[in-house]
């Protein structure tokens, strides 16, 4: 089918031919047209995104395959939803050990763009737990790969944003807990130093760590929040209700009326906010879920996220430059999230997550004046000797995505030349 | 001992029926009996199951749906070690119309697998069904039995098959606690479906269908429409003039 399709972002709408995948094998006729493989479309820039020409879509390849309850390993069809996997383990004792912000993304979008968590400095990225990948080659070649088994194929598509062809299959090795719930505290910090005072003192003992930042306020105030996971307690769950944005308001509900005032009263709220709490892990970790189609509120002409990380002997003042350059400019949202990374070698060839500082900003669309902005950013990171995430990017220039990818070179020779998106197309050429 | 509920469902690799049976599997631990006609798919659909619900008795078997005396030799087969507590009758194949129109054969086949193999499961279980005096019978029709149009009535004719049939079939048994559920499925996002998806049809989502046809099985409802606006949308189409209707471009 021919549909309209956008990325999370809501940046463009362009047609598409969809062509939903029912079986672990690719569709008959492909053509000359080059594919992408699409899971739920919740990467907010261009990678998941191929105009014109088809996407096939994996979120019908959603049968489980096996799980073994002794050692935790589970086998499952790419399409299936983190969530799904979450709602069959964790009352059976086991748990996905890598959790991104959102768990409605599927397996292979979650491999594909090495997606990390608030544990990254205990757990890793997603690919780590990775044990096997069914990477089916536009040529008809089903290659599977893992950390011990044609391993370079296995490192090229971890974070591969589906350049080196479909992953119909993978099995993931899951983690044991004793309940859904978390133990979570919440700590204001008033500035940059604080915040990394508070990243050094709780990465030790504290599993999960992230925060969030005013990015209006040059000197980086914010809350960081710290979790791990409690024992087996008995308290009943409360299902999270759902809300909808259910329409695009015509202009995006974030702006500089809105902003400034909203930050200012969830700052204040968390300095009088008990500190530590007990929370059911889908509210700890997928807050946002429970709010359907949030990506609306920032109008109809979408919005740009920008993730940065910069390692970590310039973090601060990277960090610092950059909330000055938002701040003088008073954009950006509520939703901003900081985040120091653990001290591990990135995994796959083109993995986001390194040594250092991560911040990840929402920026609504107001076109020119945005990309300005954004640009600013670049430079700054590019002084810093740092990258930008590929699941969000819509616009990084290629010398910073050159620079901040070493293994670039290398990842090329494991292309599928049938395979396209407008990521690449932007990046390189094809 | 505890006896599983036992649900057969025919057709099982079809996206609904296959996302029922996820439901009703999670539900309470069941014993599911998979009838398809492909047995690697079929097999697939079960594993599924068997990691969704570890306590439940996942088999399969496979058919000819288009033969009545395989038909036979599988419904009895599957009775024979207990009668059916669901049945669930999903197989099902959507054509494009105009080449049934010029290619009769193919014409032939849409009638007898959507219509003919359907009616001829839900009989052979149902004389069973009716000597234990237990059952629920649930069997896939489809809005598009409910009144011929040109841009889809081979597949409708046969589900209108269907239709009539179930309806036959709930009168016979007023009497009884046999319960037959006829459902109409209005356009659902399924394989079944995805070459009609460019027509700018909004098509309802397949969980959310099941859940409708679970919840409907459950209650025992004679007719289910899902999602439930069809019933109103087909009633409205049922009753207009000839004079209306034949100008519409549906």
């Amino acid at each position: 089918m021919i549909a309209k399709i956008s990325s999370w972002g809501r940046l463009s709408t362009s047609p598409h031919h969809v062509v939903p995948l029912y079986e672990s094998k690719l569709p008959p006729f492909q053509g000359s047209i080059k594919a992408l493989p699409f899971g739920n479309g919740r990467s907010y820039g261009d990678v998941c995104l191929n105009p014109e020409g088809v996407l096939w879509a994996t979120m019908t390849l959603n049968r489980f395959i096996d799980f073994d309850p002794v050692t935790g390993l589970l086998s499952c069809e790419a399409g299936v939803l983190l969530r799904d996997i979450q709602r069959l383990v964790v009352p059976r004792g086991w748990m996905l050990p890598v959790l991104p912000g959102t768990q409605l993304i599927t397996v292979g979008g979650a491999i594909a763009n090495d997606v990390h968590g608030k544990n990254h400095h205990v757990m890793g990225s997603f690919g780590d737990h990775v044990k096997l990948i069914n990477l089916l080659r536009t040529s008809g070649e089903l290659i599977k790969c893992g950390p011990n088994e044609n391993t370079q194929w296995f490192l090229a598509t971890v974070g591969g944003v589906g350049l080196t062809g479909l992953i119909t299959e993978a099995t993931l090795q899951l983690r044991p807990i004793q309940g859904p719930w978390i133990e979570s505290e919440n700590l204001p910090f008033k500035d940059l130093t604080n915040f990394f005072d508070l990243a050094n003192l709780s990465e030790n003992s504290w599993e999960h760590t992230v925060s969030w930042v005013d990015c209006l306020n040059v000197k980086g105030r914010g809350v960081f929040i710290r979790g791990n996971h409690a024992g087996s307690k008995d308290k009943p769950q409360s299902p999270g209700r759902v809300i909808d944005v259910p329409f695009v308001p015509i202009v995006s509900l974030v702006n500089r009326f809105s902003l400034r005032p909203f930050n200012w009263a969830y700052y204040r709220s968390q300095t009088n906010k008990r500190k530590a709490s007990l929370v059911n892990y889908e509210t700890f970790f997928h807050p946002l879920d429970n709010i359907k189609n949030w990506n609306r509120i920032y109008g109809p002409r979408g919005f740009y996220q920008y993730q940065s990380v910069v390692p970590t002997n310039n973090g601060k003042e990277a960090v610092l430059a950059m909330l000055k350059a938002i701040s003088a400019k008073g954009e950006g949202s509520f939703l901003a999230v900081l985040k120091t990374f653990g001290n591990r070698k990135p995994l796959g060839m083109m993995s986001f997550p390194m040594p250092g500082v991560t911040l990840a900003l929402d920026f609504p669309n107001k076109g020119e004046k945005t990309l300005a902005l954004m640009s600013s950013l670049d430079d700054i990171v590019r002084d810093a000797g740092g990258r930008l995430y590929a699941a969000k990017d819509s616009c990084m220039p290629r010398d910073l995505w050159v620079s901040g990818y070493p293994q670039l070179a290398e990842f090329l020779n494991y292309r599928d030349p049938g395979i396209s998106s407008a990521f690449s197309r932007r990046l390189m050429g094809n | 001992m505890i006896v599983l509920q036992k649900i057969v469902i025919v057709g099982a690799t079809s996206a609904i029926a296959e996302h029922c049976a996820r439901i009703w599997v999670t539900e309470s631990p069941k014993h599911v009996v998979l009838l398809g006609r492909d047995l690697s798919k079929t097999e697939r659909v079960a594993q599924d199951l068997r990691v969704r619900s570890t306590h439940s008795f996942v088999e399969t078997q496979t058919a000819d749906f288009s033969v009545a005396t395989q038909i036979q030799v599988c419904v009895s087969k599957i009775c024979a070690d207990g009668v059916p507590d669901v049945v669930l009758i999903a197989h099902g194949t959507l054509p494009d119309q105009l080449v049934c129109q010029q290619d009769l054969t193919l014409n032939q086949s849409v009638l007898q697998i959507n219509g003919i193999s359907s009616v001829l499961f839900a009989e052979g279980f149902v004389h069973y069904m009716e000597k234990a005096n237990k059952g629920k019978l649930a069997i896939i029709s489809s809005v598009a039995g409910d009144r011929g149009r040109k841009s889809n009535y081979v597949y409708g004719a046969a589900k209108g098959l269907v239709t009539r049939y179930a309806q036959g079939l709930q009168h016979r048994l007023a009497e009884t606690k046999v319960k037959v559920v006829l459902i109409k499925p209005g356009p659902t996002s399924t394989p079944m479906t995805a070459s009609m998806q460019n027509k700018g049809l909004k098509m309802a989502d397949v969980s959310l269908v099941a859940q409708l046809i679970v919840k409907g099985v459950a209650n025992s409802r004679p007719v289910v429409y899902a999602p439930s606006k069809w019933g109103v949308i087909m009633l409205i189409i049922k009753h207009l003039p000839h004079f209306v209707f034949n100008k519409m471009d549906i």
